[in-house]
């Protein structure tokens, strides 16, 4: 049975309680997004399904076995995770930091095998961070950072890659560049993606499979197309939109209404149809 | 050091919820207080009862021996005790508003080391000084030394943030004291005449010597009232205080002056007495929220009622001698502290 | 290791050690072995020097022939083979690794606490061996060598296993309830401490702050094979340590992604930090600053991984405590200012440069 499954999964902190008896089968080989408003439990489901949080109660199964049974590393070979916003020591070279990755791979006495130099000089050419790699990570951009932490996941050479909000305080222009990367390790090189994403857009247009979660409870899933729809988005986010094709993709694009969309004439709203530089003349 | 703020913003579930209570609340402090000083004047090698007690502070005989002890020896001493306690919980105060560092006191600033050093060279150079000496030479020392601290801390763009300061003061004082141990190792005969001073005591203070420095600390007192609204506003935050509106420079500069003032008068007074300026503010938050109008006055009252207490411990423990009163506080703060950090830092 | 067999790494920042035979792999940053070579040659000069010079100077050659004892014939031979086997050697290859263990440890807290201002002190180790010599030197008044050094090492470790255990709630201790509940437990300690120094006395007072202060006058061939032992017991896991170290830089949640028990490795290398920090101080007394500016120093010289890192702290804490006996033995001739004092002397000033070059930040 391969797979990553939770399974009656109530995950808390201290004594509140964040995820109820949770049940939710991870699609290998596919991009996942995880969506929901603020403090619904998405970060806390990633952290749950990671082992970086012990369940009050249920499991979670990864290719059969329970995750709290398996020995650290082992798990770590199948499984990696990045989380929030994570920081670097000081001085700390993009090499040495993707090096990091190869860490479940070694033990007190072989602590640098040949192995270890290829596949992370692998990570670092399909992140295309070669050329920053004797760098400190300090001193890099944003966008540059993390894909360099996105190498060092990669470097762990797990089958399944769990990120917590790759893209927070990230510019546009990074924002895309990162879930371009990771669309492209999921096409290309097979990886089951697991992301908690903020902007339901880009969950929309990158994942294969989304989770709406609210309130610790799962609200829907399935492919973007078929979930995201205005009354989903209305019942988790609590937001008034308009679903309309994206122009580039043709998935879901989410346009919000907000205070000053209802004071306005509907039709100055653009069709689905329309270009958007046609749009963008009818509201002049 | 920075993550350690959580430990303030944690304690504001007060005591005294309502505010209403606030103003009885520090009457009764004032009452303990005054009543934790006449029990202490009853106390010594011989005990005098309280009637005796009341005829000589109201009703003064010079033919008696008894009134005499209780105005030369007994009252200076415990009033001594009384403003030393104030001033360093309301310097703690400020230093843990200041530094949004809840193990802050006025020993950050470098006053202690500062202090300690001026005594030592004193003694080494002048062979035996009167204690009124040792006290001008503290209070100079801590000046000294504080305001090299400050300036230090101070270097560069922001000013004197937090972690600059606590750094310079760590470093500086760190650095003052192996001095003072050079000199302490090397001259066994200043060792032995300043080990009783360092480690901070009320014995033998008299009048003189208070109305000597007393003027200074109640200055200081007043001051730290007068800007405790300015000190409530910056440990939110320097960037939320300049967005009120303040001008953060100056409350931090007159802040540090009123800290000298109390600090350097109650080390030069009793020594480098610690702990009372490090416990007093967090009960006092504790009490009654972050609220600087109201930690200034608790501080001062409760600050006074813990070394009235350590005191009568001090002389009462092992009697006919002494122990430190800094080391009786210590003895009864850490426990305290202890229980603090075990229920109150949660991560 | 093989230096034939040893291969590097493609970028050439790294040097990797990699025998044919066997299961066994190293790698350190390629500036290690210079940087390494420079302290070790700087140490050994300073060492010459620091034995030459004294009440009863001895030139610098007759110091290197005296040590390997190839000048039996000098007229001085009786007087040199004394003062440097039995005088200054013992004591200058002591400072050499107390310094060494010293900034280990030091490295490792700071590795731990994430913490660049931690130092081998932090869990108590320095107050409890006081208060446990103290207690011998003042309050039993035991003047023999033997018992000090035991004493000393039980204090530091029953502390810091008190603070430990203390700080344990809810299967882990926070690094900020330890600092607390350090701070809490050093006070009363402190305290207990003063009283005996106030009442206890004179004499043994001033040995007492000798002692707190840290010293490594005296010292003979003894106190180094104690400490040795516990180097070559300590110091190789440290090193081999070092990889978790850096994993643990990378923050909590990063580590154990990436396979980490770190709960436990935290609580293995505390342990290896403050068994190196009792078994110095037991010899040498609370010698301050070493710990705090070894690592720092040689961070900017090495880089931040830490299987470079433990190894060079350890030769610079060495070369530095070796320099710092020097200038005690020479500042205040024919008087010697304790070591701690130095250290004190130099590294503060080095941490104020610090807080200069670095105060826009």
């Amino acid at each position: 049975m391969t797979g990553l499954y939770a399974n009656e999964l109530t995950l808390a902190y201290d004594d509140a309680s964040i995820i109820h008896n949770l049940r939710l089968a991870i699609p290998m080989g596919q991009v996942t997004a995880l969506v929901g408003p603020n403090g619904c439990g998405k970060s806390t489901l990633l952290r749950g399904i990671s082992r970086l949080l012990k369940p009050k109660h249920g499991t979670v199964i990864l290719d059969g076995q329970d995750i709290w049974k398996l020995p650290t590393k082992e798990l770590a070979k199948r499984l990696g995770i990045l989380p929030q916003s994570p920081v670097a020591p000081e001085g700390l070279t993009v090499h040495e930091l993707v090096a990091q990755g190869r860490y479940p791979h070694q033990s007190w006495l072989q602590q640098w095998s040949a192995e270890d130099e290829r596949v992370t000089q692998e990570a670092l050419a399909i992140t295309h961070i070669e050329d920053f790699a004797d760098r400190p990570v300090d001193t890099l951009s944003g966008g540059q950072r993390q894909r360099a932490w996105i190498a060092m996941t990669l470097a762990q050479d797990s089958e399944v890659i769990l990120l917590d909000e790759p893209t927070t305080f990230l510019d546009l222009a990074y924002q895309i560049d990162v879930l371009d990367l990771l669309y492209e390790l999921n096409r290309q090189r097979k990886k089951t993606i697991v992301m908690v994403v903020h902007d339901l857009n880009h969950a929309c247009r990158y994942a294969d499979y989304l989770v709406a979660v609210k309130e610790g409870q799962i609200a829907a899933q399935g492919i973007p197309s078929e979930v995201v729809t205005e009354r989903l988005v209305r019942e988790v986010f609590g937001v008034e939109c308009l679903i309309i094709p994206d122009p580039v993709t043709a998935t879901p694009l989410v346009v919000p209404v907000g205070r000053t969309g209802k004071t306005q004439p509907k039709e100055t709203v653009y069709k689905a149809d329309e270009r958007p530089d046609e749009a963008e003349r009818e509201i002049a | 050091m920075s993550v350690q703020t959580k430990v303030v913003s944690r304690n504001t579930t007060r005591i005294l919820g309502s505010r209403s209570l606030l103003l009885p609340g520090l009457v009764v402090g004032v009452v303990v207080l005054v009543g934790g000083v006449l029990w202490s004047i009853t106390l010594g090698a011989a005990d005098i009862t309280p009637d005796t007690v009341y005829a000589a502070l109201f009703n003064f005989d010079s033919t008696s021996f008894q009134h005499l002890i209780i105005q030369t020896v007994r009252l200076p001493r415990v009033l001594t005790g009384v403003i030393v306690g104030a001033s360093l919980a309301v310097a703690g105060a400020i230093m843990q508003g200041l530094t949004r560092n809840p193990l802050a006191d006025s020993g950050i600033l470098g006053i202690n080391s500062g202090a300690s050093f001026a005594v030592v060279m004193g003694v080494f150079l002048l062979g035996n000084p009167p204690l009124s000496l040792y006290a001008i030479l503290a209070f100079i020392g801590a000046g000294l030394a504080s305001g090299l601290v400050y300036m230090l801390g101070a270097m560069g763009r922001g000013g004197a943030t937090p972690l600059k300061l606590t750094l310079a003061g760590v470093i500086l004082s760190a650095f003052i004291s192996s001095f003072t141990t050079a000199i302490l190792i090397g001259d066994q005969e200043t060792l032995d005449k300043i080990r009783f001073w360092t480690a901070g005591s009320l014995a033998g203070r008299d009048m003189a010597l208070l109305t000597q420095t007393a003027p200074y600390m109640l200055a200081g007192l007043a001051g730290a009232f007068f800007i405790s609204r300015q000190i409530t506003t910056i440990s939110l935050g320097e960037d939320v205080a300049k967005g009120l509106g303040q001008q953060t420079g100056w409350v931090k500069v007159l802040a540090a002056v009123v800290v000298v003032m109390l600090a350097g008068g109650a080390v030069s007074l009793a020594g480098p007495i610690g702990f009372v300026g490090l416990v007093v503010p967090h009960v006092v938050r504790f009490m009654v929220g972050v609220d600087y109008r109201w930690v200034v006055p608790y501080s001062a009252v409760l600050g006074g009622i813990l070394v009235t207490v350590a005191d009568v411990g001090a002389r009462v423990i092992i009697r006919p001698q002494e122990l430190p009163v800094g080391v009786v506080m210590a003895i009864v703060g850490a426990p305290f502290f202890i229980w603090l950090a075990r229920w109150k830092v949660k991560r | 290791m093989a230096s034939e067999s040893h291969a590097h790494s493609v970028r050439g920042t790294w040097v990797t050690i990699r025998p044919r035979w066997g299961r066994f792999s190293y790698r350190f940053d390629k500036r290690v072995p210079l940087v390494a070579l420079g302290i070790v040659i700087f140490t050994l000069v300073t060492l010459v020097v620091s034995i030459s010079y004294g009440e009863y100077d001895i030139p610098p050659l007759e110091v290197v022939r005296t040590i390997f004892n190839v000048n039996q014939d000098h007229a001085d031979y009786a007087n040199y083979r004394l003062v440097v086997h039995t005088f200054r050697l013992p004591r200058i290859t002591l400072a050499f690794l107390v310094g060494m263990t010293l900034a280990v440890s030091g490295a490792i807290m700071q590795g731990i606490t994430r913490n660049p201002l931690a130092d081998p002190y932090l869990l108590g180790v320095s107050g409890g061996a006081s208060l446990a010599a103290v207690t011998v030197i003042v309050w039993l008044r035991i003047t023999t060598a033997g018992l000090l050094p035991w004493a000393a090492f039980a204090g530091a470790l029953i502390t810091a296993g008190a603070i430990y255990g203390l700080a344990w709630k809810r299967g882990s201790s926070t690094p900020i309830r330890l600092i607390l509940i350090g701070i809490a437990l050093e006070s009363v300690i402190g305290a207990v401490t003063t009283v005996m120094l106030l009442f206890g006395n004179i004499n043994d007072v001033q040995q007492a702050y000798v002692w707190l202060t840290g010293s490594v006058y005296g010292r003979n061939w003894e106190h180094v094979q104690v400490l040795g032992a516990w180097l070559i017991v300590f110091m190789p896991m440290a090193t081999l340590m070092g990889r978790e170290l850096n994993t643990m830089g990378l923050g909590d949640d990063a580590a154990k992604g990436l396979g980490q028990r770190v709960e436990r490795q935290r609580g293995l290398l505390m342990v290896v930090s403050v068994a190196l920090a009792a078994g110095a101080v037991a010899v040498a007394g609370t010698i301050g600053f070493v710990g705090l500016v070894a690592p720092h120093v040689t961070r900017r010289l090495v880089g931040p991984s830490h299987e470079g890192l433990l190894p060079v702290s350890a030769l610079f804490g060495g070369a530095l405590l070796v320099l710092a006996d020097l200038i005690g033995r020479w500042a205040i001739a024919p008087s010697e200012l304790p070591v701690g004092v130095v250290t004190a002397m130099i590294g503060a000033p080095y941490f104020i440069y610090l807080l200069y070059r670095n105060r826009n930040r």
